[in-house]
């Protein structure tokens, strides 16, 4: 077994854990290929703590004497740490975690060798696939139609197979549109609008460079979505300027004069490195310990992350308001449309949509917009906020979406199916995961991989009954109708849930969720009896 | 009345505080008590009443070409913009509102004009509801320790102190009174909480006139009193809640704070609270953030940092901690004074009871707890709060910082409190309103002769009699985090920006579902279930149906204040409830706040019902009038027209009005 080379000391005994909210204990460490384990010697009550070294961000060694301190932060912000008899199993142990938390071999990490003994590899691998997803919509047979022009992945290696295209527009086109825009992201439909018949598409940025080239099949493409309507809204995640700039490096925007029935609005959304690194400041003001007001508020402000939680909800709305409330379709893109345009798409959707508050609707909606239609999460998700490392493609897109989606709960707390504590799980399992739903970044290597053959997948985990009942919302109520939230300052809050995570206010704020789960049960109960 | 110069405007503007692209046009009034604004936009009536007293300040400012505005700040941070046509017309509301609003002797209050159906006999009865007697027995007293003085009997010794206080069985009447002539407005330590486990006392002063060197005996003799009154410890704390330059500048005014040298064991402690004045500048600069049209969210956090309000909020729940700590866990006794006693003093001693007891958290407790260490031990509310005119350097929102204090409290304990945040802020709305006698004048002997007890009614007993209302459904008085002593924490990301206060009136701000009332109508079900288990249950599910919807509607009726025609105004004192009609929900958050405007031809007024795209099915939305308070643009209805136990009958809007009409 390769993991083997990397660890030089297996077990060692007498090891001390100290863990967030709980009493240190004394106990057994063992270090495998994937995990960190410690049992501690209670006889009775006894406690394991079994921890994916991919949850492992960064790790601190601190030696005294003959004995040695690990502190191990991880990716779900938890703070733990080992004492350790022995510098040289100290090191020993302490070189095996730095190594095999971040270990690049796709195929070698964890979820491929996941195999739970009440579970087998799943028939199907997802909730569901383009193809069922165009099946069911049957409104959308009239006007659009199912695409395999990418059915190699030779059109754009960064989308599925099949794609919904408008009817009128055959694959050559498609195909020539491809090379018109970043990475061959085409527009393509991402939701359909029931009430109205508007949709969204998504894409990348248009290739115009310099001298302004255009393509006519493009053009054509995007006349088709608003075929029998006045108008149709581009919403660029970009600012004007930046839009602009892009175009000395070949990208660009859709010009007023070959696509003179779209209007453009720009909205800068910070993404890539911003963003990283305002988790990081955020997570650090929140491990702060002066106990100072005006220092915490500063650096509150100063992280920027409220200030990305309200851009990317105010963009969302717009993008609804376009839809729902002003009647036209939407086309939304950045430059690479693999992170914003994706974060607001799936917003809008959660807004507009309610088949997509339910659980499996919401698990869907992920799948769609995150998983198939490709947000590259290996590279965004390496490493979280407390990683020395220096920052590569690491951005906490898919963080910021949840952390959005709690806001929107916050707002409506009855209009979605599921809980905080799903949006928890997500956030946790998108950085270390048993399950193969986030590896890779994009299906194109996800079926390299095998990963649908050869691991289990997340969503359909979370839809098992046990599972389902803990996730879910008690007080879930469906609403038909868009729920729009406020973006003032005063509305949005610290996501206390995930960045307080480990400390004992949040542990009061569970158990007021589970007061609530449970004055809905025995309600419940007797209501039916 | 003679203050009113002109009692009728029409085609007046309300302009919303957050988006000013959407007004209200209709009818302002001006009555003896009352501001009421009457929309008048074809078949919705909808009204805005506002209390004479509730408001701050009137500014008018300079004429546009669309007419000139009035701006209207209350004291319960509602603020409303109208823009009135004629320059002349605003001249004269603006001139009677700055009159109305601030009377000029106490016979003008509205707490004794205000005559709420109700008799004499029920009148009187109201105020024997709450008996802080009984509140001092609970913990014990009087006791072997600790007793009932009549050394203040007729105010004598100290004049804004009550005439009922618990001293140490061991001090003498010559000790009290010389201790008092020590400290400042006479006001000497007396007993504000009893901790009758562990014999451990809170008690509180006014700063001793020591001076650079003054002694008293008599004053050293109170303390050694106080201490011998805890038999179970050896020290006892004094502390002084302002920060340790403000005490020492009061040396030099003959005031100051205790030497440890003089008093036999005593520890002194400094908790830095700072005083009114910059609690006051504190407050306004917040509420300038919050008054911000379209601030990002930097501007806010910077503008709430630069405030410095939560630093101040932070400042009395660590006092607190640090006073309920030495008590539950040391076993110790605390001495409390900041420079008079009446504002920090109240403060630190109310957050500590609250953290230390939890009666304190319950509904009749909390009100217990305001009457002891505010009303009684004489916090000036009606210069604080402006009762009446008089100097702007004595109001403070002393009392805000108490309801902040405990309502940060209940963000982090769910379940350890029995009240809401509704309960808190129409208190606060009460401090400020002068419909009940309870918080006029600034001390008891001044309300004494004042009469209120005779002339006015108490705000307690209307607050029990709707204590469904201001109840928690998630209170649990057995859950561990509800037991003892509340271990609070005070780190800053602790603390949140009440905006259910400051912003109470901007409705788009707001959660725009209550998991609270959710939960409180599946309670009161799962309770009448379980009264009625077995036979008969189905009919009496359909029977508990009916009154819920019966009583939900009459509910949001009493709420919104809109039957009642104008120039009955009578008829209005029946509902002195302070809750703003939900009905304009529907203008707060529609979607131009995410547009800038960009969208050419949106819409300044939320498009009717009908001309929203709405799934045929939803008929949850009922009819206009039974489901005021929903949100048809964000697609919220509210639960006046939904049960959660049986969704097809309620969802049938005819039944809704069957059963109300039954009834």
């Amino acid at each position: 077994m390769e993991f083997a080379e990397h660890i030089k000391t297996a077990n060692v005994e007498d090891v001390v854990l100290r863990q967030p909210l709980q009493p240190p204990s004394r106990g057994t460490l063992c270090i495998t290929g994937h995990h960190l384990l410690f049992s501690d010697r209670e006889e009775s009550d006894s406690r394991q703590v079994l921890l994916l070294l991919r949850n492992i961000d960064a790790i601190e060694k601190r030696m005294s004497g003959s004995s040695g301190t690990i502190t191990m932060k991880c990716k779900d912000l938890r703070v733990l740490q080992l004492d350790i008899p022995g510098m040289e199993q100290c090191l020993n142990i302490a070189h095996s975690i730095e190594t095999l938390s971040c270990l690049d071999c796709v195929s070698a990490m964890y979820p491929f060798f996941y195999r739970p003994v009440d579970l087998s590899l799943p028939e199907q691998w997802g909730l569901s696939s383009p193809e069922m997803h165009y099946s069911q919509m049957k409104e959308l047979y009239e006007k659009w139609r199912l695409s395999t022009v990418n059915r190699d992945y030779s059109v754009c290696p960064s989308y599925p197979p099949a794609v919904i295209v408008p009817k009128s527009i055959d694959d050559d086109t498609l195909k020539k549109a491809a090379k018109f825009r970043q990475g061959g992201r085409f527009p393509v439909l991402c939701y359909y609008h029931k009430k109205n018949g508007m949709v969204i598409m998504r894409s990348s940025q248009p290739l115009l460079g310099a001298n302004r080239k255009r393509c006519k099949e493009d053009e054509l493409l995007l006349q088709a979505v608003i075929e029998g309507s006045d108008k149709g809204y581009i919403i660029d995640t970009r600012s004007m300027q930046q839009a602009q700039q892009a175009r000395m490096t070949g990208g660009g925007f859709e010009s007023k004069s070959f696509y003179d029935r779209w209007k453009r609005f720009h909205r800068q959304m910070e993404r890539g490195k911003a963003l990283q690194e305002s988790l990081i400041k955020l997570v650090e003001a929140c491990g702060d310990e002066s106990n100072n007001m005006d220092r915490w508020l500063s650096k509150l402000e100063n992280s920027k992350w409220l200030s990305h939680v309200q851009n990317a909800l105010s963009t969302a709305g717009l993008l609804v308001e376009c839809v729902e409330r002003d009647g036209h379709s939407v086309l939304v893109h950045g430059s690479e449309g693999t992170d914003c345009s994706l974060l607001i798409s799936t917003l809008a959707q959660l807004i507009m949509d309610p088949c997509c508050r339910t659980m499996e609707g919401f698990l869907g909606l992920l799948e769609r917009e995150w998983i198939q239609a490709r947000h590259p999460f290996q590279q965004r998700c390496a490493h979280s906020a407390y990683s020395h490392a220096r920052l590569q493609q690491e951005s906490p897109v898919f963080l910021l979406l949840l952390d959005c989606v709690w806001q929107l709960w916050r707002q409506f707390p009855l209009a979605l199916g599921f809980s905080e504590a799903l949006l928890l799980r997500l956030a946790t399992e998108v950085y270390a995961s048993d399950y193969g739903t986030f590896l890779c970044n994009s299906d194109q290597e996800r079926c390299a991989l095998e990963v649908k053959e050869r691991t289990h997948c997340l969503f359909r985990a979370l839809l098992r009954p046990t599972e389902r009942d803990y996730y879910s919302n008690p007080l879930y109520e469906r609403t038909e109708l868009a729920i729009w939230p406020s973006v003032h300052p005063q509305s949005l809050q610290l996501w206390k849930g995930y960045f307080l995570r480990w400390t004992q206010q949040v542990r009061h704020l569970e158990e007021a969720q589970e007061e609530i789960r449970n004055m809905v049960i025995e309600w419940g109960k007797l209501a039916r009896s | 009345m003679e203050h009113i110069r002109l009692p009728k405007v029409e085609n007046v503007k309300l302009l919303d505080r957050i988006s000013h692209r959407r007004r209200r046009v209709g009818t302002l009034y001006l009555t003896a008590t009352h501001t009421i604004f009457v929309e008048s936009e074809a078949g919705v009536r909808n009204e805005t009443w506002v209390l004479h007293s509730l408001v701050c300040s009137v500014d008018k400012l300079a004429a546009t070409p669309s007419g000139c505005p009035l701006l209207i700040h209350c004291k319960n941070f509602q603020v409303l913009h109208f823009i009135i046509s004629k320059e002349q017309e605003c001249h004269d509301i603006h001139l009677s509102l700055q009159r109305l609003s601030q009377p000029e002797s106490y016979d003008e209050l509205y707490c004794f004009s205000y005559k709420p159906n109700v008799d004499e006999k029920e009148r009187r009865q109201e105020w024997d509801f709450l008996d802080l007697k009984a509140d001092y027995s609970r913990m014990g007293l009087p006791s072997s320790l600790w007793k009932l003085s009549p050394v203040n009997q007729h105010y004598k010794v100290s004049d804004t102190y009550p005439a009922d206080l618990f001293v140490p069985e061991s001090a003498t009447p010559p000790v009290i009174v010389g201790s008092s002539k020590f400290r400042s407005r006479g006001r000497f330590p007396a007993l504000s909480y009893y901790c009758k486990d562990n014999h451990a006392a809170i008690c509180r002063s006014s700063q001793p006139l020591s001076g650079f060197s003054a002694r008293c005996l008599e004053d050293e003799q109170m303390l050694e009193a106080i201490l011998r009154s805890n038999p179970c410890s050896d020290f006892m704390y004094v502390v002084d809640t302002r920060p340790k330059l403000n005490a020492i500048a009061n040396r030099a005014a003959g005031k100051g704070y205790e030497n440890e040298d003089n008093y036999s064991n005593i520890k002194f402690q400094f908790v830095g609270i700072e005083n009114i004045h910059v609690m006051r500048n504190s407050q306004q600069k917040m509420l300038e953030v919050c008054e911000l049209r379209s601030p990002s969210m930097s501007d806010f956090l910077e503008g709430l940092e630069s405030s410095g309000w939560l630093k101040h909020i932070k400042a009395v729940l660590d006092a607190g901690i640090f006073i309920a700590k030495a008590v539950a866990e040391e076993g110790v006794s605390v001495l409390i004074h900041c420079s008079d006693g009446w504002d920090r003093t109240s403060q630190v001693c109310s957050v500590a009871c609250v953290l230390l007891d939890p009666y304190y958290r319950t509904l009749r407790g909390f009100m217990v707890l305001i009457e002891k260490d505010w009303v009684s031990f004489g916090h000036k509310f009606s210069h604080r709060c402006k009762h009446v005119v008089g100097d702007p350097k004595e109001v403070s929102p002393i009392i805000d910082q108490l309801l902040e204090c405990v309502w940060q409290l209940m963000e982090q304990f769910p379940c350890a409190f029995e009240f809401n945040e509704r309960f808190l802020i129409t208190i606060h709305n009460h401090f400020y309103s002068c419909q009940f006698g309870n918080f006029i004048g600034n001390n008891q002997r001044e309300r004494i002769e004042l009469r209120v007890h005779e002339r006015t009614h108490s705000l307690w007993s209307y607050l029990w009699a709707n204590r469904t209302d201001y109840t928690n459904p998630l209170y649990r008085p057995n859950h561990s985090q509800t037991q003892g002593l509340l271990r609070a924490s005070t780190s800053p990301y602790s603390f949140k920006f009440w905006k259910g206060l400051y912003n109470r009136f901007d409705h788009g701000m707001h959660p725009r579902q209550s998991v609270e009332d959710y939960l409180r109508a599946i309670q009161e079900e799962t309770q009448q279930l379980e009264e009625h288990t077995g036979e008969g249950l189905h009919y009496i599910r359909e029977v508990i149906l009916i009154l819920w919807l019966i009583t939900v509607h009459s509910y949001y009726k009493s709420k919104e204040k809109k039957k009642i025609p104008p120039g009955c105004f009578s008829a209005f004192d029946k509902s002195p409830t302070v809750w703003a009609p939900g009905n304009n929900l529907g203008l707060a958050n529609t979607p131009q706040d995410y547009t800038g405007g960009f969208i050419t031809g949106s819409p300044c007024q939320p498009k009717g019902p009908d001309s929203i795209l709405l799934p045929k099915s939803t008929n949850q939305i009922s009819d206009a009038s039974f489901s005021n308070g929903s949100d048809q643009e964000s697609g919220i209805a509210d639960l006046s027209c939904r049960s959660p136990l049986s969704e097809d009958s309620t969802r049938d809007p005819d039944s809704d009005e069957a059963a109300y009409s039954a009834a």
